[in-house]
């Protein structure tokens, strides 16, 4: 796909990545990142295919649609225009297709592909096989998941051309995620011949593979950026393809300068009377009323700006530990009224321009 | 309307013996039962928190440096009562699981197969009974009065409701008979007392897993066997206990619209199974001194300043104070995004209690920082009210 990046947008980073994990903490917004970065992939033409695994049907919701089956579901149309970027010649929209995981049917789905298995994979269901696997093994999940994840990786349609040019695979949390993708070296080991012992290692090959790469989605608060720092170590451990670190929420800096102004010195007979000024001490012109209306508002600004300063030093802290994983790092805007539709494209387009996709 | 939820009023109760806090990652559910566990301790409690992965620092706030399975006297706290904390260890939990329930022999066995040893190590699933199997240990101890239990971060926290009913389908199922019966009696030989079906099938699971894994799942389980009866006798007893009405059951979250829809189906899902739900926490709920002035009228006065900005003398002064505006109609823009979120969930669960936990500005390093987060959970003023904060 040769498109040329317009004047202010970087080369994309992952060049060559097929398979895009996306994992963070919860409550760092995985799966909004896991969708920009299907929709930013999306955008350049081809086929990307968004991958659920937690079964909450986080994408229907983001999507605005109704729960997603077990079936692999168009669920946009995007080109580079639709996320504010200058269109590339020749350049085709591309589609984005989405598929929520439901481990009961991947398990039998698994079984069928790979055995033939016909009444016998029915009789397993009826037994509660499939039941037994999930709790008494529950690995098992993860090796479905992993799998499904791989094989939409390397399927190939009738043309012998890749079914997808791109996989994003919304991933487990942080502090799951080497588990989660090394499961099947865990199953090679277990089983150390045999169909399960292929297909396992199968899907090793393609998780480190550069073809994988693993982002992680943090916040700029202690907790997000520790887990972060924590899960890519592991991850370096097991030797899994490292991807970017993708800082979720990030305020405008706007308001730092003041915010930091404001904690030094005392500000309140100034600050009092630039309130009046501003309108803010009522429709009296006697300064003494003025001052008593704006009164009670001086020591919650201030105290917000005291707070707001604490997290700006606290961020500046978090900032430079993330610099030290010498990853590329993306910072998205946090959007005030919430990410509906519109905003989704909107971190789209920004993981576009600082080349994240 | 909704009401509050008193926090003090439940730990203080004699009769609340156990807690559970139950809620999405990432919104402060350990925390929460830290200072949960605090607090009643020094309301005069015999308190004992057990958590599940804690962050380092919040471990380290409550001298907790290592991972040993075993309650530990948390130094510093104040008042006439005492806290332990644990942090859980999946593994050794199983391990004296196994060695309660199977003679020695056994149990070695058990403890040496590859199968178990994968299993217990921690896939998803094994740290959710885990947990519960602790907090029944934790409670036939009767050392403290009230246990305080923090659940994984994952939707799957509850799973353990389901675990003594699923326990029963395998004692009564026939997958255990199916993959116990071979190794028996040994081979061949027992395909003669399978009837068609069943032969099929274990010619099927010997395809999928390969001659040696089945021999490994086969002597695991037949190893299990034994172990089950028991296993599920405990499975029962801890949903008994979580529905006795000792326990109280709390949803943490925040007040953003994907950790209040996790709310909801953990809301749900207790009902669904008729745990005793005391209410939601709601955690980091933005507040204000100056909640008079709305964002239309903070923000048009921001810009009035910047623009008479010109006039020399004050600039300074009205830049500084423009940007205070300007803060403030951000804080009022995320309030009334919290306030709209918490009251859709109301609409739809008014029965469900509710506290608001102020968000405080960085993490919790220290029991100070446990015990404001406890002071908060506790006190019965309003957020707005308390805008002389120090922090």
């Amino acid at each position: 796909m040769a498109s040329t990046p317009g004047p202010e947008e970087r080369g994309p980073d992952w060049e060559g990545v097929r398979l895009h994990v996306v994992s963070g903490k919860g409550g760092t917004g995985k799966t909004t990142l896991a969708a920009a970065l299907a929709l930013a992939l999306a955008a350049e033409g081809g086929r990307t295919l968004l991958i659920e695994v937690e079964g909450r049907q986080g994408i229907a919701e983001l999507f605005g649609i109704s729960a997603l089956p077990y079936e692999e579901r168009k669920v946009a149309t995007v080109s580079r225009a639709r996320l504010g970027l200058p269109a590339a010649e020749g350049a085709r929209p591309g589609e984005l297709f989405a598929l929520a995981i439901d481990t009961e049917q991947a398990l039998l789905e698994y079984l069928e592909m790979f055995y033939k298995l016909g009444r016998a994979g029915k009789a397993l269901q009826k037994v509660g096989f499939v039941d037994f696997a999930t709790t008494v093994a529950p690995g098992v999940r993860d090796v479905l998941l992993t799998g499904k994840a791989c094989e939409a990786a390397r399927r190939k349609g009738a043309d012998g051309r890749r079914a997808y040019d791109a996989i994003v695979m919304d991933a487990p949390p942080t502090g799951r995620i080497t588990r989660f993708l090394n499961v099947n070296s865990e199953v090679a080991g277990l089983a150390r011949f045999g169909p399960i012992h292929n297909q396992a290692q199968a899907v090793m090959r393609v998780l480190k593979s550069p073809e994988t790469a693993v982002h992680f989605v943090t916040l700029l608060e202690e907790m997000p950026v520790q887990e972060t720092v924590d899960g890519i170590g592991e991850l370096r451990e097991a030797q899994l393809p490292l991807g970017g670190v993708l800082v979720n929420m990030v305020r405008p800096p706007l308001l730092d300068a003041a915010a930091v102004e404001a904690v030094h010195g005392d500000h309140r007979e100034e600050v009092a009377h630039a309130l009046g000024e501003a309108g803010l001490g009522g429709r009296s012109r006697k300064p003494e009323t003025i001052r008593a209306a704006v009164e009670p508002l001086i020591d919650p600004l201030l105290d917000q700006a005291r707070e707001h300063a604490e997290r700006v030093a606290l961020e500046h802290d978090q900032r430079a530990d993330l610099q030290q994983l010498k990853l590329p790092t993306y910072e998205l805007p946090l959007l005030g009224e919430g990410v509906d539709l519109g905003g989704l494209y909107r971190l789209a387009g920004e993981l576009k321009r600082q080349g994240a996709a | 309307m909704t009401t509050r939820l008193e926090i003090d009023a439940l730990i203080d109760d004699p009769a609340t013996r156990i807690v559970v806090c139950c809620g999405s990652g990432g919104v402060g559910k350990t925390t929460t039962a830290a200072a949960i566990g605090l607090r009643a301790a020094e309301r005069g409690r015999k308190a004992v928190v057990l958590t599940i992965d804690p962050a380092r620092r919040l471990a380290q706030s409550m001298g907790l440096t290592e991972l040993d399975n075993t309650p530990r006297v948390v130094k510093g706290v104040e008042g006439g009562g005492e806290l332990q904390a644990m942090m859980l260890d999946m593994k050794r939990t199983f391990d004296e699981v196994v060695l309660a329930h199977a003679d020695p022999e056994r149990a070695k066995a058990i403890l040496e197969n590859p199968f178990y040893q994968s299993l217990s190590a921690g896939f998803a699933g094994t740290q959710e009974y885990m947990a519960m199997e602790k907090l029944g240990q934790l409670r036939a101890a009767e050392r403290w009065d009230l246990i305080v239990v923090d659940t994984p971060p994952s939707r799957s926290a509850l799973d353990f409701l389901d675990a003594p009913g699923r326990l029963g389908s395998f004692l009564d199922g026939r997958v255990i008979r199916l993959l116990t019966a071979p190794a028996k009696v040994g081979g061949r030989s027992a395909m003669k007392f399978l009837n068609v079906g069943m032969g099929l099938l274990t010619g099927t699971l010997g395809k999928i897993f390969g001659a040696q894994l089945l021999t490994d799942i086969q002597t695991f389980v037949s190893a299990m066997d034994s172990m089950f009866g028991g296993f599920r006798e405990r499975a029962d007893r801890t949903y008994q206990l979580l529905k006795a009405p000792g326990t109280a059951f709390l949803v943490v979250a925040a007040p953003e619209r994907d950790a209040l829809r996790e709310a909801a189906y953990f809301v749900d899902r207790l009902a669904a199974d008729e745990m005793p739900l005391a209410g939601l926490v709601l955690n980091r709920v933005h507040s204000t001194g100056a909640s008079q002035l709305t964002a239309e009228r903070a923000l048009a006065a921001a810009e009035a300043l910047e623009e008479n900005g010109s006039q020399a003398a004050t600039v300074h002064a009205e830049t500084l104070a423009a940007g205070l505006l300007r803060l403030h109609a951000e804080r009022m823009q995320i309030m009334n995004r919290e306030r709209r979120t918490r009251d859709r969930f109301v609409s739809v669960y008014p029965d469900v209690p509710i506290v608001e936990v102020p968000a405080l500005a960085g993490d919790v390093h220290d029991l100070a920082g446990l015990r404001t987060v406890g002071e908060r959970l506790g006190a019965p003023e309003p957020a707005a009210q308390r805008s002389n904060r120090t922090g």
